[in-house]
C-alpha cells in the first residue's frame, strides 16, 4: 500500500524550515539585531553594576536580602556561598552569570506577568498560549540555539534570548493559575461595589495572585540558572564557561567547581525569592 | 401615603447555557423547565418575573434551592446579564445602561452582602469596610472615617486592624454588612447573608439588621430559603419556584391566601399565631348595631333574632365600639320596665376588646374564655370586626376545608 510507504520522505519539512530560516536571516537580520538592543543595554548596565561594586558590598546586599526575607540560616549560607565562590576564583564568572540571570528574569517578568494575566482572564487566550508554552519548555535548547545564533550572532545576548525562551513559560503559567484561583465571589463582590475591570485586576486579582506569581518568578530564576551551561555554548560567558571548558578538555575538576557554584548560587536565589514570595 | 416604587422588575428572564434563544421559544410554547433542559442542556434560571420593590421595605425573596433566587438578585445589579426583560431602579432601566453607567449606578445606589461573606483576605477589616468607597475614588482619610463609622454600627470598631480570617463567621458577616453600609446605599442586596451562620448568631444578626433598618430606612432585598427568617424580617415576601415568582405579598397575605400548593407546603409547620394579628383575621360577620340616638332595645332584639345571632356589637355613628349585647340581656332589660329602656343598659359586663395589631397568641385567652367573639379595634377605637373561637381555630387549621366542625375540638382541648 502506498499509504504505508515510509521508506522515503514525503514531507521535506526540514528543508522548508531551513529555507525559511535562511530567508529570515537574509532579509530580516537587521530587524533581529534591533530587537537585541534593549537586552544588550540592560545587560551592559547590570554587568557594569556587578563589576564596579566592590565584592563586599554585593555580599552585604545579598546577605541583607536573605536576612530580611529568609532568616538567619539562609543569611549564613549566602555569605558562605559568596566567599567560597570568591576563593574558588570564580567571582567574575559569577557576576556575569548573575547579570545574565537577572537580565533574563526581568525580561521574563515584564512580558510573562502581563501575558499570564491575559491568560488568566481569558480561556481563549490560555488555549492559544498553551501549545507555545509546551513547545518552549520541551523543545531541546540545541534545536533553537543555531537559528538564534544565526539571527542574533554569537555572544551573551543570544544566550539571554535562549534563556528567556526556556524560562518564560513558568511565570506565565503560574500567573495565570494565580489569577484563576481567585474565588469568583470576591470578583463578584468587587464588581457589586462598582469596581471597573481594571480595579478588579489591581485591587483583587493581582494581590491575591501574588504568591503564585512569586512562585512563578522563582521557577523562572531556577530555569534561567539551568540554562547557564547551554548559554555558554554560544559564547555567553559566566559560570557556564568553566563547565564547558572543563568538558572540552576533560578537566573534571574545573567542570565540577563551575557546576558547584551554579548549584550554590541557585540555592541562594531560590531561598531568597521563596522568602519574598511568602512575605 | 403613596407607595414609592424603588425597583421594578418587568418580564425578566435568565437562561443559562448554550441555546438561550431556543429555550425562550420553547418557554413561549409552554414547555417546562425540565423538558427544556433535557432537550437543549439549557437551564431556565428565572422566567417571566415581574414585581415591584417599594422604597424602604425589606423585600424577601424565598424559595427552595435552585429556584432562581441568587440569579434574580444578581440581575438587580447586573452581576448576571438577563436574557430578556427590564429592571428599573428609580425608573431607570439598568439593563439598557452602558458599562460606565452601570459602574456609576453600583457605586451610587447599590451594595451587596454575600452568603460566603466574600471579604478580601488580603485586606484588613477596615480596608474591607472601605472597599466600596475606595472603588469610588474617595480619598483615604475620608473613606477610613466612614468605614470606621460603619464598623461602629455593627460593633466591630475594635477589630478594624485585624484580618478577616482572625474573626468568627458572625463577625465576618458583620464586616460584610459594614462594607455594604459604608457606601450608604439606597438598596442593599443580601443573598442568603445569614444562612452560613449558626442559629443563635443568625437571630442576633436579624435583630441587628432590623435595628439598623429602623434607624435608616433602606430598601433591602433579602434572599432566604428559611421561612422563619423571611417572616421575621420581611415586610413583603416573593416566593419563587422553578424560576418563576409564584406569589408576592405580605407574610400575612401569603399565609392566609397561598397561591398554590407549593406556597402552602412552604408555610406548613409555620405557627400562624406568631405571625397573624387580630386585625388580619377579624371578620365582620357578627351582627353590628349602630346606635343612633336612643336606639330601641326591642328593635335590636328583633335584629338578633332575625340574623339568628346570640350577640350583637354596638357601635356609634363613627363606628367606635361601644359594647356587646346579647338576646338574653336585651330580654332582661325589656322585661324590667323599671329600668330606662336604653340599649347601653343591656351591655354585657366584662367585655374586653383587642387591638388589631395584637398577635393571635395575645388574644387567645380572651377568645377562649367568653362565648362571644372578641371585638377587634383599631388604635382609634374603631370596630374592625371580631374573632370567634371558630374563626380562630379555622385559621390554625387552614389546610382543612372551612365547613369542618371545629368547635368540638375546642372542648377537646385542641387549643
Ligand atoms: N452560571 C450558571 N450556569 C448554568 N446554570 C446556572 C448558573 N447559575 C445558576 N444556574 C442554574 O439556575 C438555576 C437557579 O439557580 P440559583 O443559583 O439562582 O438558585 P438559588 O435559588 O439561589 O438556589 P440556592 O438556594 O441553592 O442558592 C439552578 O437550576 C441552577 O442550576
Ligand atoms: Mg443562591
Amino acid at each position: 500500500m502506498r499509504i504505508f510507504n515510509f521508506d522515503e520522505q514525503l514531507i521535506p519539512l526540514d528543508e522548508w524550515i531551513q529555507t525559511f530560516v535562511d530567508w529570515l536571516v537574509l532579509n530580516y537580520r537587521e530587524f533581529f539585531q534591533i530587537i537585541k538592543v534593549p537586552v544588550e543595554i540592560s545587560l551592559e548596565g547590570l554587568e557594569w553594576l556587578f563589576f564596579t561594586l566592590p565584592p563586599w558590598l554585593i555580599i552585604v546586599a545579598f546577605a541583607y536580602a536573605a536576612w530580611r526575607y529568609a532568616g538567619k540560616r539562609v543569611t549564613v549560607f549566602t555569605v558562605l556561598t559568596f566567599f567560597l565562590i570568591g576563593y574558588l576564583g570564580l567571582w567574575e564568572d559569577t557576576m556575569t552569570t548573575l547579570a545574565m540571570v537577572i537580565c533574563s528574569v526581568v525580561f521574563c517578568a515584564v512580558t510573562g506577568i502581563p501575558l499570564g494575566i491575559l491568560a488568566g482572564r481569558s480561556d481563549r487566550f490560555e488555549m492559544f498560549m498553551r501549545p507555545f508554552l509546551d513547545a518552549m519548555q520541551t523543545t531541546p535548547a540545541f534545536v533553537y540555539l543555531i537559528p538564534v545564533v544565526m539571527l542574533f550572532s554569537i555572544g551573551t545576548v543570544s544566550g539571554i534570548l535562549a534563556t528567556i525562551v526556556f524560562a518564560l513559560p513558568p511565570i506565565i503559567r503560574l500567573t495565570s493559575l494565580g489569577i484563576r484561583q481567585v474565588h469568583p465571589e470576591l470578583i463578584e463582590a468587587a464588581l457589586a461595589f462598582g469596581a471597573t475591570p481594571w480595579q478588579v485586576l489591581r485591587k483583587v486579582q493581582f494581590p491575591l495572585a501574588l504568591p503564585s506569581i512569586m512562585a512563578g518568578l522563582n521557577q523562572t530564576i531556577m530555569m534561567a540558572l539551568s540554562m547557564v551551561v547551554i548559554a555558554a555554548l554560544i559564547g555567553a560567558g559566566g559560570l557556564g564557561n568553566p563547565v564547558v571548558q572543563g568538558l572540552n578538555t576533560l578537566e573534571i575538576g574545573l567542570a565540577t567547581i563551575g557546576g558547584l557554584s551554579i548549584v550554590l548560587l541557585a540555592m541562594v536565589l531560590d531561598r531568597i525569592t521563596q522568602g519574598i514570595g511568602q512575605k | 401615603m403613596a407607595i414609592d416604587v424603588k425597583i421594578e422588575v418587568r418580564n425578566l428572564y435568565k437562561i443559562f447555557g448554550p441555546q438561550p434563544k431556543k429555550a425562550m421559544a420553547m418557554l413561549e410554547q409552554g414547555l417546562e423547565k425540565e423538558a427544556i433542559f433535557e432537550k437543549t442542556e439549557t437551564t431556565v434560571g428565572v422566567q417571566d418575573a415581574s414585581f415591584e420593590i417599594y422604597s424602604g421595605e425589606i423585600f424577601v425573596i424565598m424559595g427552595l434551592s435552585g429556584s432562581g433566587k441568587s440569579t434574580m438578585v444578581r440581575m438587580l445589579n447586573r452581576l448576571i446579564e438577563p436574557t430578556a426583560g427590564q429592571v428599573l431602579i428609580d425608573g431607570e432601566d439598568i439593563i439598557a445602561m452602558s458599562d460606565d453607567q452601570l459602574v456609576k449606578l453600583r457605586r451610587a445606589k447599590l451594595s451587596m452582602v454575600f452568603q460566603s461573606f466574600a471579604l478580601m483576605p488580603h485586606m484588613t477589616v477596615l480596608q474591607n469596610a472601605a472597599f466600596g468607597l475606595e472603588m469610588d475614588g474617595i480619598d483615604k482619610s475620608t473613606r477610613e472615617k466612614r468605614a470606621l463609622q460603619a464598623l461602629e454600627q455593627v460593633g466591630l470598631e475594635a477589630w478594624a486592624e485585624s484580618r478577616p480570617d482572625e474573626l468568627s463567621g458572625g463577625m465576618q458577616q458583620r464586616v460584610g454588612l459594614a462594607r455594604g453600609l459604608a457606601v450608604d446605599p439606597d438598596v442593599l442586596l443580601m443573598d442568603e447573608a445569614f444562612s452560613a451562620l449558626d442559629p443563635l448568631i443568625r437571630t442576633e444578626m436579624q435583630d441587628e439588621l432590623l435595628k439598623l433598618q429602623a434607624k435608616a430606612k433602606r430598601t433591602i432585598v433579602f434572599i432566604s430559603h428559611d421561612l422563619d427568617e423571611a417572616m421575621r424580617i420581611g415586610d413583603r415576601i416573593a416566593i419563587m419556584e422553578g424560576g418563576r415568582v409564584v406569589q408576592v405579598g405580605t407574610p400575612e397575605e401569603i399565609l392566609q391566601d397561598p397561591a398554590d400548593d407549593y406556597v402552602r407546603a412552604f408555610f406548613r409547620g409555620v405557627d400562624p399565631t406568631n405571625i397573624l394579628t387580630a386585625g388580619d383575621i377579624a371578620t365582620v360577620k357578627q351582627t353590628t348595631i349602630v346606635i343612633t340616638e336612643g336606639k330601641n332595645p326591642r328593635a335590636a332584639l328583633q335584629r338578633l333574632i332575625k340574623d339568628d345571632r346570640d350577640f350583637g356589637y354596638v357601635l356609634d355613628s363613627e363606628r367606635i365600639f361601644k359594647g356587646i349585647i346579647s338576646a338574653d340581656s336585651l330580654r332582661e332589660l325589656i322585661d324590667d320596665s323599671a329600668r330606662e329602656q336604653l340599649i347601653q343598659n343591656a351591655f354585657i359586663d366584662d367585655v374586653m376588646s383587642a387591638n388589631s395589631s395584637d398577635s393571635m397568641q395575645d388574644i387567645l385567652p380572651e377568645v377562649a374564655s367568653h362565648p362571644w367573639a372578641l371585638p377587634i379595634l383599631s388604635d382609634s377605637g374603631e370596630y374592625l370586626g371580631a374573632v370567634s373561637k371558630n374563626l380562630f381555630l379555622r385559621t390554625l387549621h387552614r389546610d382543612q376545608p372551612e365547613d369542618q366542625p371545629v368547635t368540638e375540638q375546642l372542648s377537646n382541648g385542641a387549643v
